[in-house]
């Protein structure tokens, strides 16, 4: 990792306002605008006494790592691949590999940054209480980046062209959002789908954070699902990936 | 100025070595047997047609493939091997490569001298190569001319002790194309080795202290430009109008004669300084005056048509003119 090529890249990310928009803010607007509905603000026994709004929040976590890793990051890399940044880079003491972890870097520290906006604006709008199990949903939390950032060096593995990694994000990226509980969280969820749900990267991370949100230690089976994951997509990125 | 045109200095090591090198992309041989050496302080180039393998050689040389077979060596070092410490003498102007379209010329500039232990003050860079005006301008917003000089810039500015340029000048405007050989000229004459691929006679014939001519993946020959032209068939261009018609056979019999040509009245004939005489002798028999009497050496376009393969020559008489040819050996 160089430090000025982090730097670089960070001020870049700065000159990306769609970037920004989709990353950082939306999310966190989704919760306000869902917690803007009264009767999402009401307890609801088939969630376990939850609101909707108190579910909603680890949905909006994920949602930010979910279109940084999978929409904004395959597209950045593929694009520096494309147009030969790549390869410049590679005729420095500086390798390639310096501007993708730098790009993990940005995209890991966008999305840490979304989750936490997501958390305080749910506990100053809507009450929603902080984790109660700070180092378990931190934990989670983390994995769930890693996996994302996996997830979306794979699709740049794949993606000859940013038109092709701009598909294949967009082909992964409602499939995740699905599992993270979107449109549905995983707790409404019928109990097969949620069996289902709970085997993939977005849903086992969703499961983590909110038992982590309820006060329980996140179950070693969702952590062991995201640490599969990570490793298998990680895996299948360094087999896959190209500099040129 | 060299004492062996072929091999150089055979003392010293060589900055740049390269000896059979082969590599082959899906079968075909891009690179087939290239063995050349590079001499401290020289600029030596590569001149060949598209796709001959110039631009796969030099991406050998930066480390950026691997060869399939054959050695090269930079500074005595493997560039795959060895790459961070070849990484930083080597400064490299790739033939086809961009920048983060938001990154401005200043941050370029400053990010790319940071790779690097000793690097030049990226201030007086960027005015001798005229950025100074752009310096807070995006990439995405540089014109090409602004462009390729930024990314000669980014060449230099890590202090490299050979620098190699690809197609150097396409894109650039005639007067930036001339200050870029001053530049050129002055960075060789400030020590650093320069390694140039190009298919501009004109910028090899003034720049090259020797000329490594590939053809089809193999050095068709290797020569000062002076010496490359000495060995085309007609070195010496001789044209003129005679007052009164000549003898086709006459002029047939004139030694060292490489060709004859007639057009419109006036007489083409291609040879050596020995024709040259020959002719002046045969116009003072017959009293004949040659009008618009024009004595020419051959140009380094000549020879290297003389040198590649007859099947490339429109080809190659082409992309003298047209500057945004590629090649498609990559």
């Amino acid at each position: 990792m160089s430090t000025a090529v982090l730097r670089t890249e960070v001020r870049l990310f700065r000159r990306e306002p769609g970037a920004i928009f989709w990353i950082l803010l939306f999310p966190t607007l989704l919760l306000v605008i869902l917690g803007s509905i009264p009767g999402f603000r009401e307890h609801q026994s088939d969630l376990g006494g939850l609101r909707t709004i108190d579910v909603y929040v680890p949905v909006a976590v994920l949602l930010g790592l979910i279109v940084g890793g999978l929409q904004s990051m395959p597209q950045t890399l593929t694009g520096y691949r494309e147009r030969g940044i790549l390869r410049r880079m590679a005729t420095t003491p500086v390798r390639p590999s310096a501007l993708l972890s730098a790009q993990m870097a940005v995209y890991g520290g966008a999305a840490l940054a979304s989750a936490l906006l997501a958390l305080v604006t749910g506990r100053l709008a809507f009450g929603v209480r902080l984790p109660e199990q700070p180092l378990g949903y931190l934990l989670a939390l983390l994995l769930a980046v890693l996996v994302a950032l996996a997830l979306g060096s794979v699709v740049s593995a794949l993606s000859r062209t940013t038109k092709i990694a701009g598909a294949i994000g967009s082909a992964v990226f409602f499939p995740s959002m699905f599992c993270a509980g979107v449109w549905l969280p995983v707790q409404s969820m019928p109990h097969l789908m949620a069996r289902i749900v709970d085997c993939t990267p977005f849903g086992a991370a969703a499961q983590a954070l909110n038992q982590a949100a309820a006060g329980h230690w996140p179950g070693w089976g969702h952590l062991g699902v995201l640490a599969a994951w990570i490793l298998l997509l990680t895996g299948a990125a360094v087999r896959w990936f190209r500099w040129e | 100025m060299w004492p062996d045109p072929a091999f150089g200095d055979a003392g010293a090591m060589s900055v740049i070595e390269v000896t059979d090198l082969r590599k082959s992309y899906g079968g075909r041989a891009a690179v087939d047997g290239v063995s050349l050496a590079v001499e401290e302080g020289e600029i030596f180039g590569i001149l060949g047609p598209n796709g001959a393998g110039k631009t796969t050689t030099v991406e050998c040389v930066e480390g950026l493939r691997v060869p399939d077979a054959g050695r090269v060596r930079v500074t005595g070092l493997d560039p795959v091997a060895d790459h961070a410490r070849v990484a930083r003498v080597l400064g490299a102007q790739l033939q086809q490569s961009e920048l983060q379209p938001k990154l401005t010329v200043r941050e370029a500039l400053e990010l790319y001298a940071s790779f690097y232990p000793r690097p030049l003050d990226w201030a007086p860079l960027a005015e001798r190569l005229g950025l100074t005006a752009q310096l807070t301008t995006r990439f995405a917003r540089l014109s090409g001319g602004q462009k390729q000089r930024l990314f000669i810039a980014l060449a230099l500015i890590g202090n490299p002790r050979v620098v190699v340029l690809d197609e150097l000048t396409t894109g650039l405007d005639p007067r930036a194309r001339r200050d870029t050989w001053q530049l050129i000229e002055d960075v060789r004459a400030s020590g650093v080795t320069v390694l140039l691929v190009t298919h501009f006679m004109e910028e090899a014939q003034r720049l090259c202290d020797r000329i490594a001519v590939i053809d089809k993946g193999r050095v068709a020959a290797l020569d000062t430009p002076a010496g490359l032209i000495r060995r085309s068939a007609g070195a010496t261009v001789i044209s003129f109008t005679p007052s009164a018609p000549l003898d086709d056979g006459e002029l047939a019999a004139l030694p060292a004669l490489a060709s004859v040509d007639r057009k419109e009245g006036r007489i083409t004939l291609a040879g050596t300084d020995e024709t040259v005489n020959a002719v002046i002798t045969l116009l003072a028999r017959h009293r004949v005056t040659a009008h618009q009497l024009r004595v020419v050496d051959a140009t380094l376009d000549d020879a290297f048509l003389d040198l590649t393969n007859t099947d490339t020559k429109a080809d190659t008489a082409d992309t003298a003119d047209t500057a945004d040819t590629k090649e498609t050996a990559s």
